[in-house]
């Protein structure tokens, strides 16, 4: 038996780890995905005050700190047992719409775009945001970035630092917003509504009009039959704020929708002694292995299950593009990972068009930034959308706030399952016996994962985009056959 | 190039760190397209396509500047730190994480074991009756898996390696990493080894953009959401904590403008040791209180004090870690 390690210079950048076995056939017989990485936040965040806690998990990601803000936020106020007033909550959003621009934004230049718009199959060594630039031309390039700017100068404005934003108190915001800059909000906004139409366009013209492209993503080993999950709003549009958690079955039948106390009947943890990272399945259902299909319990919880959940955009462009994604490529629910980067395409036009509505919507200046504290019940669960999926905290303090206990499952761990199974997938489908095995395959074994989140954000910590790849082809007695450097 | 002096050979690297070091490099926004122009990027796994075997086989010093962010948590980080200083001339501790142990520090409150037991065992949404836990050396029927070893504790880099300078903050802003950068870039005579750069010399609080009436006396310290905050007032003043005392200055005060306290992620001012006494003092200095039971009745407003203290330098500090 043979054993290919793909590493994504694991010992050295030390975030996420395959490894292939091989059959005596040289066909693929199993695969791991490893995440070698654990902080502990559940822990440590044990005996401080809860009311910092918004800001401390925020340091568990600095890709999506904003989600893990809000999510704590939320599950803080629930200890306090208070709901934020209508201007704080609008704020909250408005803020998140900005932090779902910056970073779909990103992901889609930096790490996505490669691969379509410069190529699969283009040198690596172009394959990255600087060829995409090349490609589009450095004006695009600068727009990207001013873009992105944008974006982030909204979050600084109304959250204290772009990054690690200090918004939420418990019952609301430490913060409002003038009409000056309220104005200046909605001149930011309407750019970005115009950004992400210009963006779908290009992903129109180098993805949607090349055959061979849209024949990879709805033909390559790339289409992985799962449950989808996503947050809903009363209507059953797609939110990332705020309502139930619903889950569709692989055939695209409601099979849950539950509020964000509940999460403990419907979802549980597996854990595996050779990843730091845990295993999330549908509880009810089980966990039956890393199977695909009606009957397991592994769901993803992307931008595409988003869209699978839900039974539309609550924004006008939004939803037409939403139309427009389900008749090309066959109805719902779709399965085809790649997908996954339409569907975050989708989300960029719906925040920046929520960004736009939340910004000229009158409560928005409004001064009531706080609600009154009573008592303190002590235990709290709140769940937003972040860019990687689902993202649940729950907290429980003692009658003076002072946190006891923390369990929190993060967007990307959600698809830990999936990420693995895609892996192997593509895997599969990629290493026959007698095919060479060459850059041009780890760069679309590379793909599968890098649909879900190349950035892996906060489970891993990782942000690998375009990932050096070392690849060894070893005798089972661990004598070098044939070793490939993806450069 | 003119045929004149080499590019700078830049690298950036993340250890037991969340992105937002990375992320504060990208917040350059427009000016990136200057730093790619000046400085070749040799290695920067968020955005560059550059290989484990390229920084093997670099020869050593081969790396002008290598900027650091993370700490070091398991036997990966610390096999890193060990080979971007080996290939480094300039080592710069980037970020609080690198600097003082940041944020994942606080897990030094706490064992491995401990911290195990919570995540695999106990956690709520967890379902594990054979209490499985992640292990270094796996091996499943087809062959063997490894993990990197989780430590004991939380290091900072300049308890796993010799660190040439320090930029703190969480993240550094990106307006000090440019200075830093032009700098370097320029070529003029930098400050001694183990300085601190791009951040200042005064306290938060010589330059807060709060209103502060210096003679002000308190008898209750307030937890932040039970006082109404003026949007002006030092935030001592108002009896809510802050960090600025005994912190550095340099961070623009972010998370002030944002109207909350600092919490000290730019690491204690110079010649100050330890951040924990400096802000018992401040906190001393504020009482308006002669009795000590009338000083200690104040002092216990000021709940879980190791934790704000050392919220970004616990690795760092006297205490360090739980010992079991």
């Amino acid at each position: 038996m043979r054993t290919i390690t793909i590493d994504p210079i694991t010992r050295l950048e030390g975030h996420g780890k395959i490894e292939i076995f091989l059959n005596d056939e040289g066909e693929v017989n199993n695969v791991y995905f490893q995440v070698p990485e654990l902080r502990g936040f559940e822990k440590f965040c044990e005996g401080r005050p809860v009311e910092e806690l918004p800001a401390i998990v925020a340091k568990i990601c600095g890709v999506c700190p904003g989600c893990h803000h809000m999510a704590s936020g939320k599950a803080v106020d629930a200890v306090f047992g208070v709901e934020p007033p209508p201007t704080a909550k609008k704020l909250r959003e408005l803020f998140y719409m900005a932090h779902f621009v910056h970073s779909h934004t990103a992901h889609f230049y930096a790490l996505a775009a490669p691969d379509f718009v410069v190529g699969p199959y283009a040198p690596p060594s172009k394959r990255n945001i600087l060829g995409v630039i090349e490609k589009v031309g450095k004006e695009i390039g600068t727009e990207v970035i001013k873009q992105r700017r944008l974006a982030q100068e909204i979050q600084a404005l109304l959250g204290g630092h772009q990054t690690f934003v200090v918004m939420n108190i418990p019952g609301g915001v430490r913060k409002g917003l003038s009409e000056l800059e309220r104005d200046d909000i909605i001149d930011k906004a309407k750019g970005f509504v115009e950004f992400a139409k210009f963006t779908l366009k290009i992903f129109e013209d180098f993805v949607l009009k090349n055959n061979e492209y849209i024949d990879i993503i709805l033909n390559g080993p790339y289409t992985l039959k799962l449950h989808s999950m996503g947050l809903v709003d009363a209507n059953n549009k797609v939110n990332f704020y705020d309502g139930k958690v619903r889950v569709v079955d692989s055939e695209g039948k409601e099979l849950y929708k539950y509020s964000p106390v509940e999460y403990l009947d419907y979802v549980a943890e597996h854990v595996e002694p050779w990843s730091y990272l845990k295993f999330p399945y549908l509880k009810k259902i089980g966990w039956k292995g890393f199977v695909e299909g009606q009957n397991s319990g592994i769901y993803h919880a992307t931008p595409l299950s988003r869209l699978n959940a839900a039974d539309g955009m609550a924004t006008p462009l939004a939803q037409k593009e939403y139309e427009r994604m389900y008749s090309t490529l066959g109805g719902k629910p779709v399965h085809a990972i790649l997908a996954m980067h339409w569907a975050r395409l989708i989300e960029l036009l719906y925040s920046a068009e929520r960004c736009l509505e939340l910004a000229m919507d009158p409560d928005i200046t409004g001064k009531e930034l706080r609600s009154p504290l009573g008592p303190i019940p002590g235990e709290g669960v709140g769940i937003v959308e972040a860019q990687r999926g689902t993202l649940t905290h729950h907290y429980w303090t003692d009658e003076k706030g002072m946190v006891t206990k923390v369990n929190i499952i993060v967007g990307t761990t959600n698809n830990h399952a999936a990420i693995c199974m895609s892996i192997k997938k593509a895997a599969q489908g990629l290493i026959k016996k007698g095919v060479e095995v060459n850059n041009g395959i780890l760069n679309m074994i590379e793909m599968a994962f890098r649909a879900y989140d190349p950035c892996f954000s906060c489970a891993t910590h990782c942000f690998p985009g375009q990932m050096p790849m070392i690849l060894e082809i070893r005798e089972a007695n661990g004598e070098l056959i044939q070793r490939l450097i993806r450069d | 190039m003119e045929g004149s002096k080499p590019k700078l050979k830049l690298a950036i690297y993340w250890a037991a760190a969340c992105g937002g070091c990375c992320v504060s490099v990208l917040d350059v926004h427009e000016k990136l397209f200057d730093v790619i122009a000046a400085a070749d990027l040799v290695f920067w796994p968020i955005a560059l396509d550059i290989k484990y075997e390229d920084v093997e086989q670099m020869p050593d010093n081969h790396i002008d500047v290598t900027l650091f962010n993370g700490a070091v948590r398991n036997s990966e980080n610390e096999h890193m730190a060990k080979l971007l200083r080996r290939k480094s001339i300039i080592l710069v501790a980037y970020g609080s994480c690198s600097h003082l142990g940041g944020i994942p520090g606080l897990a030094n409150f706490s064992t491995k074991e401990e911290i195990f037991r919570r995540i695999y065992e106990e956690s709520e949404s967890t379902i594990n009756p054979e209490k499985i836990k992640p292990l270094p050396q796996f091996e499943v029927k087809e062959g063997i898996l490894n993990l990197p070893v989780f430590y004991n504790d939380v290091r900072a880099l300049a308890q796993v390696v010799d660190v040439d300078y320090f930029l703190p903050g969480c993240p550094p802003q990106s307006e000090r990493l440019l200075e830093v950068f032009a700098a370097i870039v320029s070529g003029v005579e930098l400050p001694p080894k183990g300085s601190v750069i791009g951040a200042e010399t005064k306290a938060q609080c010589d330059e807060c953009t709060r209103e502060k009436t210096e003679n002000k006396r308190i008898k209750k310290f307030y937890r932040p959401w039970e006082i109404s905050d003026d949007g002006v007032t030092c935030f001592m003043e108002q009896g809510v904590l802050c960090m600025g005392p005994a912190t550095r200055a340099g961070c623009g005060w972010r998370c002030i403008k944002g109207n909350a306290p600092c919490r000290g992620c730019y690491g204690p001012t110079p010649g100050v040791t330890d951040p924990g006494t400096k802000m018992m003092s401040a906190i001393a200095s504020i009482i308006d209180e002669k009795e000590p039971e009338e000083i200690s009745r104040v002092l216990e407003d000021v709940v879980d004090p190791a934790g704000l203290f050392y919220r970004f330098s616990l690795p760092v500090s006297l205490i360090r870690r739980k010992l079991s």
